[in-house]
């Protein structure tokens, strides 16, 4: 009766949201890219409000598994999670039976288990999210595996474009850095692509993949360029990525000198970019390094709006991958 | 399946004058009103109504649209999510809140715009006006305000229609042949 009594008032534009997983954003369409934009616009409508919190998936549990070190991916889903009514657990592999050598399929099974409705992974192999949610009924969602993914940053990151400049079709964004161990580049260009944005992918030549995803370089669909200061002409947003250090001690490049001389973002680059252009970082930034610390904390910088959006976009997310899930 | 219409713009057109009237009859004058539409076709009609008053009491009354997805008692009881769109609402803190929706059936959105009004701030009062009331209440809620009362057997779907919407104004009524009380 239920049932029946409510399709007759409300529901007028139900697009449907049919996944049980959000591994990367490569396989999300369009619409669902589009529906996952809208539901956060709600979610930063309630996170806006002086009541901060709903009720919506009260009874739903939230587990969070990170056998990487992470601050704000972590913190943000238990926040969004808990702003949903959720309850979260928090599990990190240094104080689990993780620790003690269980398996990861045999971890997502015992969470599954103890009720987990999704579970939040992050692990040092690419691939380690489709693995786990293979063998499992939970909601998986992909919190960032080896260099391959991180969905949720490149929606947050779309989500934050949005914001500034509406629709971001023919706009021009250069992500520059170590793009080849980047799973924030990699989930940002198949999103920022859907959406018909013109994706300039930069650094020096031993840090950008040959390929990505089987040729689009062939298809036009991204620029892949070593000259940053050609690239950033023009730019709408300028998308710094996370230098890590270890990259110089394996001899990828020659010093950090170097590097900061060709790609990290100051003030003086920056005047070639768009006049209303933003800054981004996906965070934790090595100020000095890929990024100044003037720009990072600059008038152009978006980079604390981008965490703050983060809690949104995941509500957004827990939301379609939680609220439809009961039978 | 039969679809007959059973009320048509005129008669909408009239009935929107008179639940204006009404409201700030109820409310002895337009002065600390809040119009708060439930959508999609409770907002619609809330700014029709700030038209009306604002036409015979030359006062522009605060209306904001209120959504009510986050807080459906079946929200998780469905195999795809609701989906949802942004309330906008002005301050309501001490005002005569005036929930506005298209069809009263069950009383359960009203139900959960409650709580989603409520999340708002801190009305010194809550009121109900619905176009159209059609019996069949699973909660104890009631209206202060009603255009019309059409009783139906729960068969039956009662569908408004808005200029705004739908592209037309109507009321329709289908499914088994309409019971009369």
């Amino acid at each position: 009766m239920l049932d029946s009594v409510e399709m007759s008032s409300a529901d007028l534009s139900l697009q449907g949201w049919q996944k049980k997983d959000l591994l990367d954003t490569d396989v999300l369409t369009r619409d669902e890219i589009m529906l996952i934009m809208q539901n956060a616009d709600v979610m930063a409508g309630v996170r806006s409000r002086r009541e901060r919190k709903v009720a919506t998936l009260r009874g739903r549990t939230i587990v969070t598994l990170f056998y990487e070190q992470s601050t704000r991916t972590r913190a943000s889903f238990e926040v969004a999670g808990k702003a949903l009514g959720a309850d979260v657990v928090n599990i990190t592999a240094s104080g689990s039976s993780v620790g003690k050598g269980e398996s990861l399929v045999d971890t997502v099974r015992t969470l599954e288990a103890i009720g987990a409705d999704a579970l939040v992974l992050r692990h040092h192999r690419s691939g380690a999210a489709c693995l786990a949610a293979r063998h499992t009924a939970a909601g998986v969602i992909n919190g960032g595996d080896g260099t391959h993914a991180h969905p949720t940053q490149a929606l947050l990151d779309l989500f934050t474009m949005r914001r500034r400049f509406g629709d971001i079709a023919g706009r021009k964004i250069v992500i520059v850095g170590d793009v080849l161990h980047s799973r924030v580049a990699r989930s940002n260009l198949w999103s920022l692509v859907a959406l018909g944005a013109q994706v300039v992918l930069c650094g020096p030549a031993t840090l950008l993949p040959r390929t990505i995803g089987g040729g689009d370089f062939e298809e036009g669909r991204c620029e892949v360029t070593t000259d940053f200061d050609a690239a950033i002409q023009g730019a709408d947003v300028v998308m710094a990525l996370r230098m890590q250090k270890e990259r110089q001690e394996r001899g990828l490049i020659p010093s950090l000198r170097e590097y900061i001389n060709g790609y990290q973002v100051t003030t003086r680059r920056l005047e070639r970019a768009a006049p209303d252009a933003l800054v981004m970082h996906p965070g934790p930034m090595n100020e000095g390094v890929e990024i100044a610390p003037d720009v990072a904390h600059g008038l152009r910088s978006v980079i604390e709006e981008q965490v703050a959006n983060g809690v949104a976009v995941r509500m957004a997310i827990l939301y379609l991958l939680v609220a439809g899930r009961y039978s | 399946m039969t679809e007959t219409l059973h009320l048509g713009p005129d008669e909408i057109g009239r009935m929107i004058r008179r639940l204006a009237h009404e409201i700030v009859e109820n409310n002895r004058g337009a002065e600390g009103l809040v119009l708060a539409g439930m959508l999609a076709r409770g907002y619609p009609l809330a700014a029709r109504l700030e038209a009306e008053i604002a036409r015979f009491e030359s006062m522009d009354v605060p209306t904001g649209s209120l959504d009510i997805g986050l807080y459906r008692d079946d929200v998780t009881r469905r195999s795809t999510p609701i989906s949802l769109r942004p309330s906008q609402m002005p301050d309501i803190d001490g005002a005569t809140v005036v929930l506005v929706d298209d069809v009263l059936f069950t009383g359960r959105s009203v139900r959960a715009a409650l709580d989603a009004l409520l999340d708002f701030g801190r009305p010194a009062r809550v009121r109900l006006a619905v176009l159209i009331d059609r019996g069949h209440r699973e909660l104890p809620i009631r209206p202060d305000f009603v255009g019309k009362n059409i009783p139906t057997a729960l068969v039956q779907s009662v569908d408004v229609r808005l200029l705004e919407t739908d592209g037309e104004d109507g009321v329709y009524v289908s499914g088994e042949e309409a019971a009369h009380a």
